[in-house]
């Protein structure tokens, strides 16, 4: 029952190679929790905390680009420079439980849990980030919807390891609106990531489907109708489709109803906001 | 690499062996029942309640979602730590004149986080104080007494008397 803490790249995807079944693990706020409880057991652990290249962001502007490693710690997104770069994800950042579990959670952990429910997921989504995954043999990079395939369930081989994403600038504006019963340490039970790029608006909705749901028909509708043309009235009417694209259920956290009301209240808000920016 | 079931952690600048333990551990167990260090408290192990609070490489953490085996070389800083004599640091004084104590548990953990915040920010406003609490729960004070602490240690470090 070992723990291996591979320190760097090489290492880590050797050591997967040869124990397929262990956990990776970044931050560990999602999976200890199952273990506290007695949910998992367990065997063998990964832990990638000290892979150099898992830590490391950079933001391209030739490339019109910014990369974040998988380990890189939510705390790091909510200011400065990726903040200014990625508004969207800063808000979603800053939205995930508390200082002390945005000091320890990473993208790699939402994208390997892949929950519907992760923060950061409906903004990996609207902003066509890209998701990149190597084995001890190959590297693979993924479109989001390529990614998340069902409700914690991705498309990542048992000998790969989240590495990091690639997500492309926007030139427009860009932001996310979550609901949950409270402000602060709550998991979402619906939340929009709403951006804007060369004049052409991009909706991801999570918490209320098996994955998050890109809305092409409310993103093809409201394009035609022409961001110059948005008023109270049409944000209504993009509400509208964009709840009518939602497949919410009823669980513990909320019913499908309200969630299906709060995505097109979300949405509506977001579309006013991003127009009057 | 390292092994899972005896392995070293440094915890407030001190090397400690922990032995024959399981690899799901928690941080905080791993502190309180194997190395005597129970000042940091356990309440809801699911990195809600904030009791469990201490610093991993400068990171404020909850301890209760840290696999401890996983912690091998980096520096562990518990509210023991916060001052190697055992006197009390300007932010427990504080706790203590301003009655931010009642039943005190969820105490080592506010104070963690409140020397966390000030000594990355010396001057917090009113809604940094909240965002940067707002992982740690208090269901005794109602959080005024503590905001009162906080407000004091700000003043006494610039050298504002209070």
């Amino acid at each position: 029952m070992p723990v291996f803490i591979p320190s760097s790249l090489a290492e880590a995807t050797q050591l997967l190679s040869t124990n397929l079944d262990a956990h990776l693990l970044t931050g560990g706020t999602d999976m200890m929790v199952e273990v506290n409880f007695n949910h998992r057991h367990p065997e063998t652990v990964i832990a990638l905390r000290k892979v150099p290249e898992f830590q490391q962001w950079n933001i391209d502007s030739n490339a019109r680009v910014v990369h974040i490693g998988s380990s890189v710690p939510y705390a790091t997104m909510e200011h400065g420079e990726l903040a200014k770069a990625l508004p969207a994800l800063a808000e979603a950042a800053r939205t995930v439980g508390s200082p002390q579990i945005r000091a320890a959670g990473s993208l790699g952990g939402n994208l390997g849990t892949c929950s519907p429910a992760g923060d950061s997921l409906p903004v990996l989504s609207a902003l066509d980030a890209i998701v990149h995954l190597q084995s001890e043999k190959a590297t693979r990079s993924l479109s989001f919807a390529e990614f998340m395939v069902g409700p914690k369930r991705n498309s990542r081989q048992p000998d790969e390891i989240i590495t990091g994403v690639t997500i492309p600038l926007t030139n427009g504006w860009q932001g996310y609106a979550k609901v949950g019963v409270r402000n602060a340490m709550v998991i979402s039970v619906a939340s929009v990531c709403l951006a804007i790029h060369d004049g052409k608006v991009r909706v991801a909705l999570g918490s209320v489907g098996p994955t998050i749901i890109r809305c092409s028909e409310s993103e093809a509708w409201i394009n035609s109708v022409g961001l110059e043309n948005v008023d109270h009235a049409i944000a209504q009417e993009f509400g509208a489709k964009v709840r009518a694209e939602s497949r919410p259920i009823d669980d513990h956290r909320s019913t499908a109803e309200y969630r299906r009301h709060a995505v097109g209240v979300l949405a509506a808000r977001l579309l006013l906001r991003g127009v009057q920016k | 690499m390292s092994e899972s079931e005896h392995y070293t952690l440094t915890v407030n600048g001190v090397e400690r062996k922990v032995s024959d333990a399981w690899i799901g551990e928690s941080l905080l167990y791993v502190l309180r029942e194997r190395l005597g260090l129970p000042g940091s408290k356990g309440a809801c192990e699911q990195g809600e309640c904030g009791s469990c609070t201490v610093f991993v490489d400068n990171a404020a953490v909850c301890s209760c979602l840290v696999m401890a085996a996983t912690a091998v070389g980096t520096q562990i800083a518990t509210v023991e730590g916060l001052n190697e004599d055992g006197s009390l640091t300007d932010v427990q004084e504080a706790f203590v004149t301003e009655g931010a104590v009642q039943c005190g548990f969820c105490t080592p953990g506010l104070v963690m986080a409140v020397h966390h915040l000030l000594d990355h920010n010396d001057s917090p406003n009113e809604q940094e104080i909240k965002e940067a609490l707002s992982g740690n729960i208090c269901r005794c004070t109602g959080y005024g007494r503590i905001f009162a602490a906080v407000d004091t240690v700000i003043s006494v470090r610039k050298g504002i008397s209070s």
